[in-house]
C-alpha cells in the first residue's frame, strides 16, 4: 500500500523508549514448557490467524476478546495504536496464548487482552502476571489499570491480585469498572502467581524465535470449548 | 427381600455444561439409561432423585416430580432424596429398598447437580452448608478447610506425606484423561505440580497442607441407573445384570471437634463392613474401587477405612502404585471426583455407573480392570457423617 509519508506521519503517533520484556520459560503442571516472549511487530500477521477464529466463540466473551484483540494487534502493526507491546506464550513453538497492553506513559501501564487458547494449565493466568511484571519490572510503571470482560478475568485478577477499585476512573477499554494493580501489590503477590526462569536456553527461545505456529482453527475452537466425550 | 440388579446406566459427560438446565442434565443421564436397559419410559414404577442445592443454586425444589413430568413417566412414584454429598449412593439405595421388598418392580434413580451456574467461592459456601449451623459454619468453615486439617493430623499420626498425595492426584488425572465423562482430561506430573521451580505457582495452597491438585473441581454433571429384581433382570434387559450384592450406611457425629479421634472415619469403616457382610465378601475380594477422593486424602483414608490397606498404609500403597489400574486394588480408575468431576448430587450414581461399566467390562482397555467381577463405592457425605457403601458383582 503507498502511503503519503506526511500525512502518515501525522496519524502515526510518537511512541515512548519501551524497555524490552525478557523472554522467560515456565514449566506447566504437564511439564510441557512455555516460552513467554516478546512479539515482533512483523509478526502480527501470523498472530492474527490464531485470533480470527476466536471472534466466532462466544462461550466466556472469547469473541469480544477476540474481536478487540484483533483490532489492538492490527492497530499495533499498522501504527495506529501507540507504545503498544503483546507477549506471547508458545509451546514447542505453537501459541497457547496471548496477551497485550501498552504504555499511557512513563507512571501508568494499561492493560488490554488476556486470551489463553490452551486451557486448563492456568496459560493465561501464567501470562497475565507476565504482563503485570512487564509493566512493573521492565517498564518501570508505579501502576497498571486492569478491567474485566468476562468472569473469569474478573476472578483471575480482581480477586487474585486483589486489585485496588478506580472509582470514577475510565479504562482505555470502557464499560466496566476499572481496577488498579500497584508496585506494593505487585510485588506482594509476586511468589504466588509470577512463574518462570530466566534465561531461556538459547536453543530453545531461538526454536520459539523462529518457529510461531498458529494451530488450525478446529483445533482452536477445541481448545477453547472442549469436546463432549461419548460412550465408553 | 428380592436380590436387586441393575440393568441399566446412564451419564452425561461432567463439567461446565452451559447450555443444559439441572432438569435437562438428568433427563439426558435417564433416557441413557433406559435405553442401555432396553425399556420405554413407561415401564418405570418409582423415581428416586438425588439431589443436594437445586433449592440454594437453581431456586428450584421438587426435582423428581419435574423430572417425571419431563420424561412422561406419570404416574410413576417420585420422591427427592437430599443427602449432602451422599445423596446419589442414598437415593440408589432407597431405591435398592424398594425394589427388594417387592413393593416396585421398575426403579430410575437419577442424580444430578448444576455448580457451575455460580462462582466457585458460592458453590464452596453451598457446600459448606453441611456444616453445623452453629459451631462451624458462621466460623467460616469450608470443606477444603475441614479436608487441610484433617490432612495435617493425619500427616502427624500416620506419617502420610505430600508426595503420597501427588501420587493420588497424578494417577487419577491420568485416569480421567481416558475417561470420556471426566470434566478433567488433562495429565499433569510430579515435576508440574511439585518439583520445578515453577510448581508453587502451577500448584499452590488451597487449604494448607493441600494444595490446588489436591482438589476436585466444582462441576455440572448427572448419572442415572435402572434397578429391578435379580429375578427378572433377564426378561427386561439384555445387558448383563450387576447384582447389589450388599450395602451399607453410617452416619457420625456432625461436628468433627466431638470426634474422639478425628482421623478416625467411623461412619466410614461401618458402612463398608455392613455392605461387605451383607455380600458375604471382604476387601480382598474386591476387584475395583470408586472412593470418595473430593480431596487426595480421602481417597488415601477412605482405602484404610474400608480396609484395603492398614491404617497409616493406604498413602504408601498409592505411592508404589498399587491403586493403579494394575495393581492391588485399583481405585478411581475413572478418574474419581478429582478428574470425573463432583457435581454433588450426581456423585454416588456416577461412582455405581462407573462400576458398573466396569463388571460388564465394557470399557477400553486402557480403563478396564482385567475380569472385574466385584466392585466397591463409597460415597462420602459431610465430613465423613453420613457414609453409604456398596458392593457390587457381575451376575454371570
Amino acid at each position: 500500500m503507498s502511503l503519503d509519508m506526511e500525512l502518515e506521519s501525522v496519524l502515526r503517533a510518537p511512541a515512548l523508549e519501551m524497555p524490552p520484556y525478557p523472554a522467560k520459560v515456565i514449566t506447566l503442571a504437564n511439564s510441557k514448557q512455555m516460552v513467554v516472549r516478546q512479539v515482533r511487530r512483523f509478526e502480527v500477521p501470523v498472530l492474527l490467524d490464531a485470533v480470527r477464529p476466536t471472534m466466532k466463540i462466544e462461550k466466556d466473551f472469547y469473541d469480544i476478546v477476540g474481536a478487540r484483540l484483533y483490532a489492538e494487534l492490527l492497530g499495533w502493526y499498522r501504527h495506529r495504536v501507540r507504545n503498544e507491546y503483546c507477549l506471547v506464550g508458545q509451546i514447542d513453538g505453537y501459541v497457547v496464548g496471548i496477551v497485550n497492553g501498552r504504555m499511557v506513559d512513563q507512571e501508568i501501564g494499561m492493560s488490554y487482552h488476556t486470551m489463553a487458547i490452551d486451557r486448563g494449565l492456568k496459560v493465561g493466568a501464567h501470562l497475565f502476571a507476565a504482563k503485570m511484571e512487564h509493566h512493573i519490572e521492565f517498564l518501570g510503571q508505579q501502576e497498571v489499570w486492569i478491567t474485566a470482560e468476562s468472569p473469569i478475568g474478573f476472578r483471575r485478577w480482581m480477586i487474585e491480585y486483589d486489585l485496588i477499585q478506580q472509582v470514577g476512573v475510565q479504562h482505555e477499554l470502557g464499560g466496566a469498572t476499572s481496577y488498579k494493580l500497584t508496585r506494593d501489590l505487585y510485588f506482594d503477590s509476586k511468589s504466588r502467581l509470577v512463574a518462570g526462569q530466566r534465561p531461556v536456553p538459547k536453543a530453545q527461545l531461538d526454536y520459539a524465535l523462529e518457529n510461531l505456529f498458529i494451530a488450525d482453527e478446529k483445533a482452536i475452537r477445541e481448545k477453547i470449548c472442549g469436546t463432549l466425550g461419548g460412550q465408553p | 427381600m428380592r436380590d436387586v440388579a441393575i440393568i441399566g446406566v446412564g451419564m452425561i459427560p461432567f463439567g461446565r455444561r452451559d447450555e443444559d438446565s439441572l432438569l435437562d442434565m438428568l433427563a439426558y443421564a435417564s433416557l441413557d439409561a433406559l435405553d442401555d436397559a432396553g425399556m420405554s419410559e413407561k415401564g418405570v414404577d418409582a423415581v428416586y432423585v438425588a439431589n443436594m442445592g437445586a433449592g440454594i443454586l437453581q431456586h428450584q425444589t421438587s426435582v423428581a416430580s419435574a423430572l417425571v413430568d419431563r420424561l412422561s413417566l406419570q404416574p410413576a412414584a417420585a420422591d427427592t432424596i437430599e443427602n449432602g454429598p451422599a445423596s446419589g449412593a442414598s437415593a440408589i439405595k432407597n431405591g435398592v429398598l424398594a425394589v427388594a421388598s417387592g413393593y416396585y418392580d421398575t426403579v430410575l434413580v437419577a442424580g444430578g447437580e448444576k455448580m457451575r451456574e455460580v462462582v466457585g467461592w458460592k458453590a464452596t459456601d453451598f457446600v459448606a452448608t453441611m456444616t453445623h449451623p452453629e459451631v462451624e459454619y458462621p466460623y467460616g468453615i469450608t470443606l477444603p478447610g475441614m479436608a487441610g486439617m484433617f490432612t495435617r493430623l493425619y500427616m502427624e499420626k500416620y506419617g502420610l506425606t505430600q508426595e503420597q498425595l501427588i501420587a493420588v492426584a497424578i494417577k487419577n488425572q491420568k485416569m480421567g484423561a481416558l475417561n470420556p465423562y471426566a470434566h478433567v482430561n488433562m495429565v499433569i506430573t510430579r515435576e508440574g505440580i511439585y518439583e520445578s521451580p515453577d510448581a508453587a505457582v502451577n500448584n499452590p495452597v488451597a487449604a494448607d497442607p493441600l494444595r490446588f491438585y489436591d482438589m476436585c473441581p466444582v462441576s455440572d454433571g448427572a448419572a442415572a441407573v435402572i434397578l429391578c429384581p435379580l429375578e427378572k433382570a433377564r426378561e427386561i434387559s439384555r445387558k448383563i445384570p450387576v447384582l447389589i450384592a450388599g450395602f451399607g450406611q453410617a452416619t457420625d457425629t456432625h461436628t468433627l471437634q466431638e470426634r474422639e479421634d478425628p482421623t478416625d472415619l467411623k461412619a466410614v469403616t461401618l458402612a463398608a463392613e455392613q455392605a461387605f457382610r451383607m455380600a458375604n465378601l471382604k476387601p480382598k475380594d474386591v476387584d475395583v474401587a470408586e472412593l470418595h477422593d473430593a480431596f487426595t486424602i480421602l481417597e488415601v483414608a477412605e482405602s484404610e477405612h474400608v480396609g484395603f490397606f492398614k491404617k497409616g498404609e493406604g498413602g504408601k500403597a498409592a505411592e508404589k502404585g498399587e491403586t493403579s489400574i494394575n495393581g492391588k486394588i485399583p481405585i478411581n480408575v475413572s478418574g474419581g471426583l478429582k478428574s470425573r468431576g463432583h457435581p454433588v448430587g450426581a456423585t454416588g450414581v456416577a461412582q455405581v455407573v462407573e462400576i458398573v461399566f466396569q463388571l460388564r467390562h465394557e470399557l477400553v482397555p486402557k480403563r478396564q480392570v482385567k475380569d472385574a467381577k466385584v466392585g466397591f463405592t463409597l460415597n462420602f457425605g459431610g465430613f465423613g457423617n453420613n457414609v453409604v457403601a456398596f458392593v457390587l458383582r457381575r451376575s454371570e
